[in-house]
């Protein structure tokens, strides 16, 4: 294990010890004291664990392909953007844009997020990304969706509705499960709003098993309550809006 | 099911006597013109789009492609185009789509300004005898450098330059991704690169691990849909673009029809077979000039601090946008002209949105020396660039370097019928479907591709030398060798240069 102290550090040298810790073939690196610095493990490679102890800045595992970064506070926007492969934990609340054209790996958000959070993320058999909320999520979750699982679950939700507008619009690939029920008012035009099957439950069962793993909470818990699966329409939700 | 009331437009023709049956046309022909009917061709001239695969590739000649003689009566202000639209548009309530750039009979600058040329007092200079520079360095430039004495004498840089594209001709390849255009002729585009010492643009559509060998000469590309993004993607090339708009249809996103997602394309983007690749109108991740800041710098730590380019399509307040994009940090400001071709757009907003390229330098490059930024980025001008006569009028006016793309895909084949979006392009350059991209075979219009781009250079020395110059250097942004033809005093004055005779 190696500690990096981010007291008043510029972000670009912060980032180049930890890309230096991780060369050197570091599997722990702790960075103390941070504060506010963007892009912390940005186009990361390989399979360290970096704990963050303050608030992280953001772009947060922006591009990151393996690395699982730990945060022991809150967080800020545009953790994840078009991440590869690792995982992020946030054991605060998040900001917008999380996840953004996210390919792979994981992020597990304990608590709130903001708006625009897993838009246009994407998969395939071999790789799906996964971004779980444990509180409320704002407007356009899931926007443009291809691939992936989304999962909201509204466990603290201080008040705040689980989820806002616009939710999945323009979705066309993967799969959103909110814990709850789900008002037709607020999706968008394209989701279809269906029970789960075995296999969603399959899905959820292992997605929540890890999740609870890292953040310390009980699977019985949380299955305690009914979810909704949220799904495209079509794969094709523009195709009739083009003339021949 | 009614017949539709919008005619076609061109009337496919064989002529019985000369046809010898061989059915080359039925092959040849990606939308299904042509049928075998047992004992002579039929034809569906619904479908002909006038690509003229199907002529060149008849043995006999027998085939000729007319304009329908009996489209709608057409006037000076309800033309054809007009009238099919409104059909169309009442018979599916659709947008009607189209491809390639704007065919509309707006003015166009390029051929309003004229280059000027030594006589007497400053003698030419001859391209033959003498060397003519026109290699081209994209990226940031330092205002200043400081300079060191060695032990042994010798002078050297105190502080490393900034990184710089070196390009043998101000020319590139503009961004056409894979799916919006085959595999092959992205080759096409690679090796010609590669021949030419120049680069060329994956668009937003990843990089095919065909292309890796090509990746010296391949310029990677980032837009709102992400698609194929990942370390070793934006690690691969010289340099990451950031695509914010294009010219044929700035302000609106890219619907990737589910026609052209064959397996292959899917895997690449990460989408399912046969979904629209959508790539949403704005990156959601970029609503502010200081959110580009972020994502420039997210992408140069990613990357190493590799150069960035952004791409903008030109509209009315370029030069502003321009501006701040250099402040966050862009080394390349890519601007694309409502010209600009296109894989697909509705034409209402190819046809009707943005500004011309000319314009667009200007505003840019005046805006940019007078804010004292101007070494901070390159510019890369595109939208239209037809010639290499285009190519220097835009370098005059203030470019670093053209684009090019439709002039391309001319050497592939293409005919510009501007029918790419259905994925059908009998020439195998925009579709997906393997019996038409198997028709196309990289290393032979590798070759024509590279041949244009020499006969460019030549052409630009030549210009070069009646200017009596001997450097691109000299001639970029120098308006004062440009002149004016039919241009009111307003243009003149954006253009920034006289008009002929003064
Ligand atoms: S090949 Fe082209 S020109 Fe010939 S019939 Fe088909 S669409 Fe028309
Ligand atoms: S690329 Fe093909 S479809 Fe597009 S304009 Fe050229 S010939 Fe037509």
């Amino acid at each position: 294990m190696v500690e990096i102290d981010a007291k008043g550090a510029y972000y670009r040298d912060l980032n180049k010890k930890v890309r230096e810790a991780v060369e050197k073939g570091e599997k722990e690196i702790v960075l103390k004291n941070v504060n506010g610095q963007y892009y912390i493990g940005d186009g990361l490679r390989g399979k360290s664990t970096i704990v963050v102890e303050g608030v992280p800045g953001n772009d947060l595992a922006a591009f990151m392909d393996g690395p699982t970064i730990r945060i022991k506070a809150n967080a800020q926007d545009n953790i994840g953007n078009t991440m590869n492969s690792g995982k992020v934990i946030v054991e605060g609340n998040a900001g917008d844009v999380l996840g953004y054209g996210m390919r792979g790996g994981k992020l597990h958000i304990r608590g709130s997020v903001g708006y625009r959070v897993g838009i246009h993320m994407k998969g395939n058999k071999k790789q799906a990304p996964t971004i779980v909320v444990g509180g409320t999520a704002g407007d356009f979750f899931g926007e443009y969706m291809a691939g992936g699982v989304l999962v909201l679950l509204g466990l603290s939700n201080d008040g705040e509705p689980l989820v806002g507008d616009y939710l999945g619009t323009g979705m066309h690939g993967g799969a959103i499960y909110i814990r709850g029920e789900v008002e037709k008012k607020n999706c968008g035009a394209e989701v279809g709003v269906l029970e789960l099957d075995d296999e969603d439950k399959k899905v959820l069962k292992e997605v929540l098993t890890d999740y609870c793993s890292d953040l310390g909470l009980k699977l019985e818990d949380i299955m305690s309550k009914g979810f909704k699966k949220l799904v495209p329409v079509s794969a094709r939700p523009y195709g009739n809006l083009y003339a021949y | 099911m009614f017949k539709s009331l919008a005619p076609p437009e061109y009337l496919a023709t064989i002529d019985r006597v000369k046809c010898i049956r061989c059915k080359r046309c039925i092959q040849n022909c990606g939308w299904g013109v042509y049928s075998w009917g047992g004992d002579k061709v039929l034809i569906d001239t619904f479908k002909c789009v006038k690509c003229l695969r199907c002529y060149h590739y008849c043995p006999e000649e027998a085939i000729e492609i007319k304009d329908n003689p009996t489209k709608f009566k057409e006037n000076a202000y309800w033309n054809f185009h007009t009238i099919r639209n409104i059909k169309k548009q009442a018979e599916t309530g659709g947008i009607p789509l189209t491809g390639m750039g704007s065919d509309k009979p707006y003015t166009i600058l390029f051929d309003n300004l004229l280059i000027d040329a030594c006589q007497v007092t400053n003698p030419s200079i001859d391209p033959l005898r003498e060397p003519m520079e026109l290699r081209t360095y994209l990226g940031k430039k330092p205002s200043h450098v400081k300079v060191e004495k060695t032990k042994d004498g010798k002078l050297k840089l105190a502080e490393p330059l900034p990184p710089q594209i070196k390009l043998d001709v101000p020319i590139i390849f503009s961004p056409m991704s894979f799916g919006s255009i085959s595999l092959n002729a992205q080759k096409v585009l690679a090796m010609a690169a590669k021949a030419c010492g120049i680069v060329m643009n994956t668009g937003e559509g990843g990089l095919h691990e065909d292309l890796m060998p090509y990746k010296d000469n391949v310029i990677v590309q980032v837009a709102s849909g992400r698609f194929g993004v990942t370390p070793e993607y934006l690690n691969a090339g010289v340099a990451v673009e950031i695509k914010i708009g294009q010219g044929a249809k700035p302000g609106i996103g890219g619907h990737l029809p589910g026609e052209k997602i064959p397996l292959e394309v899917a895997r690449t983007r990460m989408i399912p077979v046969g979904t629209d690749a959508l790539s949403p109108a704005p990156q959601h991740d970029i609503y502010s000039i200081e959110d580009l800041r972020q994502l420039i710098y997210a992408i140069k730590e990613a990357t190493n601090y590799k150069p960035v380019s952004v791409k903008i399509a030109a509209v009315h307040n370029v030069a502003a946008i321009a501006s701040g994009i250099v402040r966050a940090g862009a080394d390349i400001v890519y601007l694309d002209g409502f010209r600009g071709g296109t894989g697909a757009a509705p034409s209402i907003i190819r046809d009707h949105l943005g500004i011309p390229i000319e314009h667009a330098i200007a505003a840019v490059d005046d805006r940019l020396r007078q804010e004292g930024i101007r070494n901070e980025a390159s510019i890369i001008a595109a939208g239209g660039i037809r010639s290499s006569a285009d190519a220097a009028k835009a370098i005059a006016l203030g470019a670093d370097a053209v684009g090019i793309a439709t002039a391309a895909l001319i050497t592939m084949g293409c005919t510009t019928c501007g029918k790419c979006y259905t994925g059908n392009c009998s020439w195998g350059i925009t579709t997906q479907r393997p019996e038409l991209t198997a028709r196309l075979d990289p290393e032979v219009y590798a070759e024509r591709l590279t041949n244009l781009i020499h006969a460019w250079t030549h052409e630009l020395k030549e210009i070069l030398g009646a200017l009596g110059i001997n450097s691109i250097e000299s001639m970029r942004g120098n308006r004062e060798r440009l002149r004016g033809i039919g241009l009111d005093s307003a243009m003149l004055d954006i253009l920034g240069v006289k008009p002929a005779g003064r």
